[in-house]
């Protein structure tokens, strides 16, 4: 009886579980739903082709593949619920691989590796023209990807690379990270402080991230002498541990003037500490805030000159990826494999209410 | 048994005493700082930046971060006592609760201009999502004889996700100050809030403690349960009820974490917080196998962990390593604490006893 009673109880958590998958689902369609009513809308004249012939063609000319010819994109991404920025990727994705874009997309997420394999040898099975990834680890990956190749598939990978044979792939879609973290270095180097008493927070030890903002910091404050690391710590993308190390330097009396964050969130924890100190920061304040992602929360902060500097980490490779599966619809070949995207830093002087909308994640 | 420590002498009964490890931790911690930098102990009056007076300093900051972990250790000592074994779940448990709290709050926008139900609601909100998640728990442990780490395995793996559901996967922004209140300052008064709530939940189980037989029944459930059952007390209520005031705790220690920054981050919200509850009953002197506990000492280890967390920090230990440092800290207590130890030190200390009564 006990034993009945606990397998029909695990069963309901397991369907629990379910539902909280679908619920992280359910940010992202409303893309899709968006899409949905505008199908509908181009079917329903169908149905009357007398009445508006005029509507028909236009519903035509929006959506040529519609006649049967979509292209079958299967894309293995990320949990979108891992932060705010796979979110914004995962919801972009989404709103470019639709029926009206002439594309038939399937989703499959994971963070792991082996769940992540498991999709795509399915995603391959089923015969899709494409297969669009961005892979939880960089290892692993040689012999589905070979697999998908004998099969016609070309692969196009997105935000991460990965350790695998570069003709296994026909390009790659990637965030510079070195680059985001020069950019920061350099907006800070142009601010023409006296000295540079910088607490440095780094995120999770090891990811890509972490290592492309950390390098450029280093490196600049091994090369000038007038840059100095007061604290360099782990608070592993966590706004209240970055609170609690911002708070133990004030604490024990040392002297900051720079927060460089590797981002958002901590460098909200970061100033939630110099707020309760009463130390001023931002435009016109002691100590400069930096953050990396743009958050749309964030750049609102910036607006409000209460940090000066935040960093994309630009999400939307969609359009990127749109356009190379255009391209070789079309026959073309890929000039470049690697495409850098384009990413911009916003200094706190000079942002506006458009570059929020715009850039906000 | 009292012959014994009796007989013992002053020194003995100091070292079997439940308060003698937390103390001496505490005192240990106190002297490496005071040795290390004497300006640790320092307390100064400084201004916030909206122009209110505060208390500033180490020791404050210990009070002020410790104080989730001392509610925690509350409830988690009860749990403790009673079923013999730990809720893992706690963290993923504070998402929850913090989550409902921010959608009932900002009423499902994510970046609403005014609180859509007075913060009074959320709270009571997340008292029930908590005391909910709580007797989840404890019902699978007290009626259907789950281990209490496996039961909670489940809200520790699937808690985040519940979260991040209950808000649809936003991350909402509380637009009114005076949330913030709760877990910083409050306008006018010097010393942080969470201090006070600290005190209240620590005044609260006190009188619990003092005027029910919950603290008698949950040990006797704890030292035996089959006795305590002939003895006409429930056993399987008590564990239920233990678990659902953990998750009460756990409520008001979500009004703190959230409160901090006036969001949330369902993936690492109170991260390792369970490791941290269970670490300060263990430092606490308390049998993490069930049956006797000292509240007070529980509540002393919790800070002394802070008091560890923030010397480490001052220290310069990176933030990743810390849980390694705590890691030693727990073997080192399992170990005092095992019975194989406590027999070879019994043994030890006895025949040092007879032989300097042979010599005598």
């Amino acid at each position: 009886m006990k034993k009945k009673l606990l397998s029909v109880l695990l069963t309901g958590v397991v369907a629990a579980g379910m539902l909280a998958g679908c619920g992280q689902t359910a940010a992202a369609p409303a893309a899709t739903e968006a899409a949905a009513p505008a199908a509908t809308e181009a079917a329903a004249p169908a149905a009357e082709p007398a009445a508006e012939p005029a509507a028909t063609e236009e519903a035509e000319a929006e959506a040529p593949a519609a006649s049967g010819e979509l292209i079958k994109v299967g894309i293995i991404n990320n949990d979108p619920n891992e932060s705010g920025y796979r979110t914004a990727n995962d919801a972009d994705l989404k709103a470019m691989f639709t029926e009206e874009n002439g594309y038939d997309a399937s989703f499959a997420y994971s963070l792991k590796n082996d769940e992540q394999i498991a999709a795509a040898q399915k995603f391959i099975q089923d015969e899709v023209d494409y297969l669009l990834l961005s892979a939880a680890d960089t290892a692993g990956w040689d012999s589905v990807l070979q697999d998908a190749n004998d099969a016609g598939i070309n692969v196009i990978l997105f935000d991460r690379t990965i350790d695998a044979d570069p003709s296994l792939y026909v390009a790659s879609i990637v965030s510079d990270m070195d680059k985001e973290g020069e950019n920061a270095v350099n907006w800070l180097a142009d601010q023409g402080l006296d000295e540079y008493d910088i607490i440095h927070i780094q995120g999770v030890m090891g990811s890509a991230a972490q290592q492309g903002r950390t390098k450029a910091v280093d490196d600049k404050c091994a090369a000038e002498d007038n840059w100095n690391l007061v604290e360099q710590q782990t608070a592993e993308w966590n706004a209240e541990k970055a609170q609690q190390i911002v708070q133990s330097v004030i604490d024990s009396g040392k002297k900051f003037n720079v927060i460089y964050a590797e981002n958002d969130d901590m460098a909200k924890g970061a100033v939630a500490a110099l707020d309760a100190a009463g130390i001023t920061h931002g435009v016109n304040g002691d100590v400069i805030v930096m953050g990396f992602d743009c958050n749309e929360w964030a750049l609102e902060e910036l607006l409000d000159g209460d940090w000066n500097f935040d960093q994309q980490c630009n999400p939307f490779q969609a359009s990127y990826i749109d356009e190379i599966i255009k391209k070789l619809q079309n026959g073309e070949t890929i000039s470049e494999k690697v495409i850098v995207m384009d990413e911009k830093g916003f200094d706190a002087s000079d942002i506006t209410q458009d570059d929020v909308d715009t850039y906000g994640i | 048994m009292s012959k014994d420590s009796a007989k013992g002498g002053f020194w003995k009964r100091l070292v079997s005493h439940q308060m003698f490890i937390p103390l001496v931790a505490l005192i240990l911690l106190a002297v490496i700082n005071l040795v290390h930098d004497p300006s640790f102990f320092k307390i100064t009056l400084g201004t916030n930046n909206a122009g209110f007076p505060v208390l500033s300093g180490s020791l404050i900051t210990i009070l002020d971060y410790g104080s989730e972990l001392a509610i925690l250790a509350i409830g988690m000592t009860l749990v403790t006592a009673a079923s013999g074994g730990q809720d893992i779940s706690v963290g993923a448990t504070i998402a929850i609760a913090g989550s409902a709290m921010l959608r009932v709050l900002c009423g499902g926008d994510s970046r609403p201009d005014a609180l859509a139900a007075p913060i009074i609601v959320g709270f009571i909100v997340a008292c029930l999502a908590g005391m909910a998640c709580g007797a989840f728990n404890g019902m699978l442990v007290a009626y259907f004889k789950i281990q209490p780490m496996i039961a909670t395995l489940i809200l520790f793996t699937a808690g985040r996700s519940i979260a991040a559901w209950i808000n649809n996967n936003e991350l909402p922004i509380v637009p009114d100050p005076k949330f913030g209140y709760f877990g910083s300052f409050i306008p006018g008064i010097p010393i942080p809030t969470t201090v006070f709530i600290a005190a209240a939940c620590i005044i609260v189980i006190a009188l619990v403690l003092r005027f029910t037989n919950l603290g008698l029944y949950t040990q006797a459930v704890g030292i035996n349960e089959s006795s305590s059952r002939l003895n006409g007390i429930n056993p399987n209520f008590i564990k239920f009820i233990t678990f659902v005031i953990l998750g009460l705790c756990v409520a008001v220690a979500a009004l703190i974490k959230v409160s901090r920054l006036s969001t949330i981050n369902y993936s690492v919200i109170a991260k390792d917080i369970e490791m941290d509850a269970i670490l300060a009953v263990a430092l606490g002197g308390n049998s993490l196998a069930g049956g006797k506990f000292n509240m007070w000492a529980s509540i002393l280890g919790a800070y002394i962990i802070q008091f560890l967390t923030t010397t480490l920090y001052k220290f310069n230990v990176s933030s990743d390593a810390l849980a390694a440092y705590k890691a030693v800290v727990v073997i080192i207590l399992v170990v005092v604490s095992a019975p194989v130890f406590r027999d070879a030190i019994s043994k030890l200390t006895k025949r040092k006893a007879k032989t300097q009564k042979e010599v005598g």
